[in-house]
């Protein structure tokens, strides 16, 4: 017996048996990994995760779990809700109520769950082509209605899921899958549309500004109203490849060369091109009636 | 007029447009969440609800269109909310998507189709029934849907409450199909007090978060309990493939099967639940010569030229589908033995008198009785049909001199 486990190889984890402790979720090599200080906020027996080496989303998940658990907000009350793509695969590893929805429509579903019980803290955790592409008229009606939500962007300029296709945020010149010639389309700025459309706290990093992120995230999830924070995060398979950035690293090499932290930049002059510059910062912070105030204050004149 | 400033569930007799019984109907079932968007003929769902639910401590949302609609009815749904929305034609269209998600997440809600002639824009205040298919085949994949089709206001208050009831039940969307005529219809809608209504609440889960599986179906079960966001469990829902954690299983089709079989078993398998139909004759229908099967505001117009026919000898019954999908198949096949045709009016160019012809397979005859939309049958157009039906009228030739369109004249 002894013999056949160990022609299995590590794939059938001959060395667990000699340092195994307890009865952990399977699906970690736990003898290999150790334990993560977040696994209890995620659904390890899900784990490994499906994206890419080099990609920014683990940042981006490790710094939005940190937030949470610093936050002190009820983990029983929050749920998150994606839609489709590498980002939207999100929900399935986070450890609470957790809704995977369809291409782009992670915000309405989201505005149901929030005002069918709004006791809940709603995170949409979603990607740049589903919240600003296919999802773009949701985004901006729903920071229009400070709808109290916390939306997570995460910004890799491409569609990453299909293979590396041009969206609305791609730079101009960037060459993807469907720009094998270079974006002729004028992107999207994601921060400067959520703040122009009414979102009450805006604010856009790196994965490379990991902290920074992190206390922004953190500031999104106690907000009342329409939170947005943009995540520029590395997508080396889909679009760094493409663009002298072969690795993850490349790309934060990028970050840390041409970030510029502003937080009172004027946001139409934070467009992102390709070559930089990244201005990035808390730029919107402003207070307002949420939606549900809002509501609740037009209907108790009307049916006193 | 039913406006009334009370501000519970409505009990009374009252005059009342169908659009507005729908909403009431919809109260009465406990719904408490409806995310729309404008449309003729179905925006008098909508505004109703906008003036109601915020009396009944509910929430009403108008969202930027009909995806976000039912996206947010889901999500309501989720949330613990009984959820409706009210679209038309061309919103319907928009819906499909998203209406896919609810039935692959069994998300209980309700959509109603006040329909209009179309394609597209069609004929936005004039009735149709061209949605039919739409309705059972619109969304991408395989499923079984539920769908009621009422013929007065008094069943749009009605079957939109069945519909709820239905949706907690089976956890799935319910459709009702109603069309702008039944939508925009005003007459006697009796809503009785509510302790005389059934009323269905979806099942809980009696165990707690360390055990719970989202999708997990006990035996003699046909849905698993419902745990919503904000109860502890932690649930993950998705629209992929899952099994029964609700986590995705797409690197083959060992949870496909199990999976798409219950969404379908879980309808096909209860028809007997779920279906209702009414029949009318002089006889019991296994008796009748020519038996008119129609729905909606087509099976409402079909009395009259039935009545006409009655007087000139022919033996007709009705055979009134208030439940279309799932498709009473036995029924028909049933009948196909021992009648001598069907006779099919609906105000489109033939969609379910596919499905008689399917289960008739070939027992009777079978006639369909087209309107493109735009308006009622003319009742002289169905009868004449139910003339040839029965085999006592003209020559072809001779009804296309009287005007007949050529194709309601095909034996089908």
């Amino acid at each position: 017996m002894v013999a056949e486990t160990k022609r299995e190889g590590l794939a059938q984890r001959p060395l667990r048996r000699a340092f195994e402790t307890d009865g952990e979720p399977e699906g970690l090599d736990e003898e290999i990994h150790g334990r993560h200080p977040l696994d209890d906020m995620l659904r390890t027996d899900r784990l490994p995760h499906i994206w890419c080496p080099g990609c920014g989303l683990g940042t981006a998940l490790t710094c939005f779990l940190s937030a949470l658990r610093k936050s002190g907000l009820d983990l029983k009350k929050a749920a998150v809700v994606s839609g489709i793509g590498c980002t939207g695969r999100v929900a399935g590893y986070v450890k609470l109520d957790s809704f995977h929805t369809t291409h782009g429509r992670a915000i309405p579903f989201a505005t149901g769950l929030k005002l069918g019980n709004p006791e809940l803290a709603v995170i949409v955790f979603s990607g740049d082509g589903d919240l600003v592409t296919i999802g773009g008229n949701h985004f901006i009606h729903a920071a229009r209605r400070n709808i109290d939500l916390t939306v997570i962007c995460i910004n890799n300029f491409n569609y990453g899921m299909t293979g590396g296709q041009v969206g609305a945020t791609t730079p101009l010149g960037g060459v993807t899958t469907t720009s094998p010639y270079g974006n002729y389309e004028y992107p999207f700025n994601v921060s400067a549309l959520a703040a122009s459309s009414g979102a009450v706290y805006v604010a856009r990093w790196t994965v490379l500004h990991a902290r920074r992120l992190e206390r922004s995230m953190m500031e999104a999830l106690l907000k009342p109203g329409f939170s947005m924070v943009e995540v520029i995060s590395p997508c080396p398979t889909g679009f760094g490849r493409r663009h002298k950035q072969r690795e993850g690293l490349d790309t934060l090499r990028f970050y840390r060369e041409n970030s510029i932290i502003d937080h009172d930049a004027d946001l139409h002059r934070a467009d992102i091109g390709l070559g930089g510059p990244l201005i990035e910062g808390n730029f919107v912070n402003i207070e307002k009636p949420t939606f549900l105030e809002q509501r609740a204050e037009c209907l108790a004149k009307a049916l006193q | 007029m039913s406006d009334t400033n009370q501000s519970g569930p409505l009990s009374g007799e009252f005059f009342m447009q169908g659009d507005i019984a729908c909403a009431e109907g919809a109260l009465t079932a406990g719904c408490r969440f409806f995310g729309g968007y404008p449309i003729t003929p179905a925006t008098e769902v909508a505004q109703r609800m906008s003036e109601r639910l915020p009396q009944v401590d509910g929430m009403y949302i108008q969202m930027e269109d009909e995806m976000a609609s039912i996206g947010a009815v889901l999500g309501a749904s989720w949330a613990g909310k009984k959820a409706m929305t009210a679209t038309s034609g061309p919103g319907f269209s928009l819906m499909m998507e998203n209406l896919g998600l609810g039935i692959m997440l069994e998300t209980p809600c309700v959509l109603v189709n006040v329909q209009r002639g179309g394609p597209s824009t069609g004929l936005p205040t004039l009735t149709g029934q061209g949605d039919m298919m739409q309705a059972r085949w619109g969304s991408h994949g395989d499923y079984a849907v539920i769908a009621l089709a009422p013929s007065s206001p008094q069943e749009l208050f009605d079957l939109t409450i069945h519909a709820f009831n239905l949706s907690e039940r089976y956890r799935t969307p319910v459709l009702v199909m109603t069309d702008a005529e039944v939508g925009h219809m005003t007459e006697k809608v009796v809503i009785p007090p509510p302790q005389e209504i059934e009323i269905v609440e979806r099942r809980k889960p009696t165990v707690g978060p360390e055990e719970y599986l989202p999708y997990h179906v006990e035996a003699g079960e046909w849905v698993s309990p419902m745990a919503v966001a904000g109860e502890g469990y932690h649930l993950h829902v998705t629209g992929l493939t899952h099994d029964e954690r609700g986590y995705p299983a797409t690197n083959d089709d060992s949870a496909q099967w199990p999976l798409v079989q219950r969404l379908i078993s879980k309808i096909e398998e209860n028809r007997e639940d779920i279906i209702i139909l009414e029949e009318e004759g002089d006889c019991p229908l296994e008796e009748v010569e020519v038996v008119v099967v129609s729905y909606g505001i087509a099976a409402r117009t079909s009395l009259w030229p039935i009545q006409m026919a009655r007087k000139e000898g022919i033996n007709v019954g009705l055979l009134r589908l208030v439940t279309v999908w799932p498709f009473p198949d036995d029924r028909i096949r049933a009948l196909a033995g021992r009648v001598k045709s069907f006779v099919v009016p609906e105000i489109n160019m033939g969609q379910i008198v596919r499905e008689v012809e399917r289960c008739a397979a070939g027992g009777a005859e079978v006639f369909k009785v087209s309107h493109p939309g735009g308006g009622i049958h003319d009742p002289q157009q169905v009868l004449r049909v139910l003339r040839r039906a029965a085999g006592r009228d003209a020559e072809p030739g001779q009804l296309r001199a009287q005007g007949v369109p050529s194709q309601t004249l095909e034996a089908s």
